[in-house]
């Protein structure tokens, strides 16, 4: 019980804390934004040639604010924005009226969760099982491939990913240029559909790997390196156990834990974090939704996007915390 | 000054990395002498491929590519300049008060850094640079909002040396002898910070250059009619460059940005094993083992 009291109450504290002033700075940036959707909205109609005479254009800005949530102070706007928070209704997109905001991003989610899900866990694995074994046994390929390493990781995702858009998907056209299935697909269970989507998927799933496998192999390289040197390594190498076991029971296997840490942080980070992959694959899923609605000064989405993010964030900070004596026997709580 | 430069050039990523360098900062220097006018459309015939006149050929604008790369380094490099010195000014001034008053000076500074740092920094970054568009499109303010950036972990560095260094005798000796704290931090602590300073000051160079080039993609940023890496690449995709066969358009900037960002990180490499002693003496005596 002496957890609880010492630990998991003062840790939920601190995570409430978060969540509180995380989720005021999302009601607070969109607002600082220079657009009006309001004003958007009517140049909107203007540009499609509808004279309004100025009685109605007042009477039309007055209904659009009401419909907005956007009417009354900021600090009845603020209210407001907790009580939809804790009902779980973000109100409908200022820019795809009347669409609600929930709608939207569970039609995007699907796509992003997807992705990342999966490029994350596996640049994890491949970085964890070739920076341990590369860390470990050296030799002329561990350097070849640190060489290649080094390469690759100071290039920005961004360029990283132009660049094998271009040779996988203009120059040898392999796979699609973009898109998340073919045009004018419909979602279905068959075997056509799967392939089809898992053929627009492996283009941004390859460059996130690559750049994840980059930046993971030398962190846990330089881990590896450290394990190696430990009293128990050398022990069981004077024993003469054998150097496979000892690579993967022994070295890869404590070596993980700091490795497990940044798997949770990334998974964290994988609301905000594809907005550059899909743009540029223009790969339907959140990132993208985000970018448009930044574009349009969707306040409405932006804030739906934003709180599904600082949640996913602080949240799965929270449970690393807590998991983390499960994966390391080291750690205790006292 | 020489035997340290020989030392360094032992290294034969370093010595890789300093003949790059040298031709970027020639290309630099070249820009000055452009017979054209970085910004001027239709200067010359449109879309030729390379040749003799136009080594790297000229682009559907009318514009030649290779004195277009010589501006576009500059001031990509400008930018990225005027946000790691910044950036590192700050880091320090913040990271030296922080550690050296203690208290609610050091809270208060941590906190603000902290939320930086928390904040989903992508998306920031967009919405803040669609609200000041118009103060952006200067290669300095930009530099100056990516600085704003990318101070907090490194004051947080600086100010958990600071705090080590505070308890130290000769703390207490200068003190003690009558040194202004002002010069007990520039005289005393400043060289003790310098390897930390030098080597992130590479490394949020390039940092700064990548951001760059995020920010010219997604639209937001330096005015696109200003060469810089990246409003280059972004120009030739815009006006579909690879579509009309404009190759050479299109992977100049790709190639000129990738070479630059492996040469930062080689340097920053280099310096910072450098300035480790403990990883120079292991090289040293690897190089033992070998003869």
């Amino acid at each position: 019980m002496a957890f609880v009291k010492t630990y998991l109450i003062p840790r939920l504290i601190h995570y409430f804390l978060v969540l509180f002033l995380g989720l005021t700075a999302v009601f607070v940036l969109p607002r600082l934004m220079p657009l009006d959707p309001v004003e958007e909205q009517i140049a909107q109609y203007q540009t499609f040639g509808a004279y309004i005479p100025p009685e109605q254009l007042e009477q039309i800005i007055n209904t659009l604010r009401e419909l907005y949530g956007l009417k009354g102070t900021l600090l009845q706007q603020y209210t407001g924005f907790w009580r939809r928070l804790f009902t779980g209704d973000f109100g409908p997109s200022l820019a795809q009226y009347p669409t609600p905001v929930s709608e939207l991003i569970a039609s995007h989610l699907p796509w992003t969760i997807g992705l990342l899900s999966l490029t994350t866990v596996f640049s994890w694995i491949i970085a964890v099982l070739v920076g341990g074994i590369a860390g470990y046994y050296r030799g002329r390929w561990a350097e070849i491939l640190d060489d290649i390493v080094m390469l690759i990781r100071p290039i920005p995702y961004y360029i990283m990913a132009i660049i094998c858009l271009i040779f996988f998907g203009y120059i040898i056209p392999l796979f699609p240029l973009g898109g998340g299935m073919g045009i004018g697909r419909e979602f279905s269970f068959n075997l056509e559909t799967i392939r089809n989507i898992l053929l627009h998927g492996t283009l941004p799933a390859l460059t996130l790997i690559i750049v994840g496998v980059a930046w993971q192999f030398q962190s846990m390289k330089l881990i590896v390196q450290s394990v190696r040197a430990e009293d128990y390594v050398r022990y069981a190498e004077a024993t003469g156990v054998k150097k496979r076991i000892i690579a993967f029971r022994y070295i890869i296997r404590n070596a993980m834990l700091p490795m497990v840490t940044q798997l949770g942080l990334q998974f964290g980070f994988i609301f905000s974090g594809a907005l550059i992959t899909e743009m540029v694959f223009t790969y339907p899923g959140v990132g993208l939704l985000l970018y448009n609605a930044v574009v349009k000064a969707d306040y409405n989405l932006i804030m739906g996007i934003l709180v599904f993010s600082v949640v996913a964030v602080a949240t799965s900070i929270l449970f690393l915390d807590l998991l983390y004596p499960l994966v390391d026997p080291r750690i205790r709580y006292k | 000054m020489f035997g340290l430069f020989r030392d360094l050039l032992r290294d034969y990523r370093f010595a890789v990395v300093f003949a790059l360098l040298c031709i970027i900062l020639s290309l630099v220097i070249l820009s000055a002498f452009s017979p054209y006018h970085p910004q001027r459309m239709y200067q010359t015939p449109r879309s030729r491929p390379p040749s003799w006149e136009h080594p790297l050929g000229t682009n559907w604008l009318g514009q030649d590519v290779f004195w277009q790369l010589t501006f576009a380094i500059r001031n990509s490099l400008t930018i990225a300049i005027v946000a790691s010195v910044v950036s590192r000014i700050i880091a320090v001034v913040v990271g030296m008060s922080a550690g050296y008053k203690g208290g609610i000076i050091d809270r208060v500074l941590m906190c603000m850094g902290d939320t930086t740092m928390v904040l989903p920094f992508l998306v920031v970054l967009i919405l803040i640079s669609t609200i000041l568009r118009e103060w952006v499109r200067y290669l300095v303010n930009l530099g100056l909002l990516l600085a704003f950036f990318s101070w907090a972990w490194d004051a947080r560095v600086i100010r958990s040396q600071v705090l080590s260094l505070r308890e130290r005798e000769f703390t207490f000796t200068s003190i003690f002898s009558g040194m202004s704290t002002l010069k007990l931090i520039l005289k005393q602590y400043l060289p003790y910070l310098l390897p930390v300073v030098l080597a992130t000051l590479i490394n949020n160079m390039s940092w700064a250059i990548g951001m760059e080039i995020t920010l010219a993609y997604l639209g937001l940023g330096i005015d696109p009619t200003v060469p810089t890496l990246g409003t280059m690449l972004q120009t030739a995709i815009y006006r579909q460059a690879l579509f009309w066969g404009l190759w050479w358009w299109f992977f100049t900037p790709i190639v000129a940005s990738v070479l630059l960002f492996v040469v930062l990180y080689w340097l920053s490499l280099s310096v910072s094993e450098y300035l480790d002693p403990r990883v120079r003496i292991q090289r040293i005596g690897i190089r033992n083992e070998k003869k």
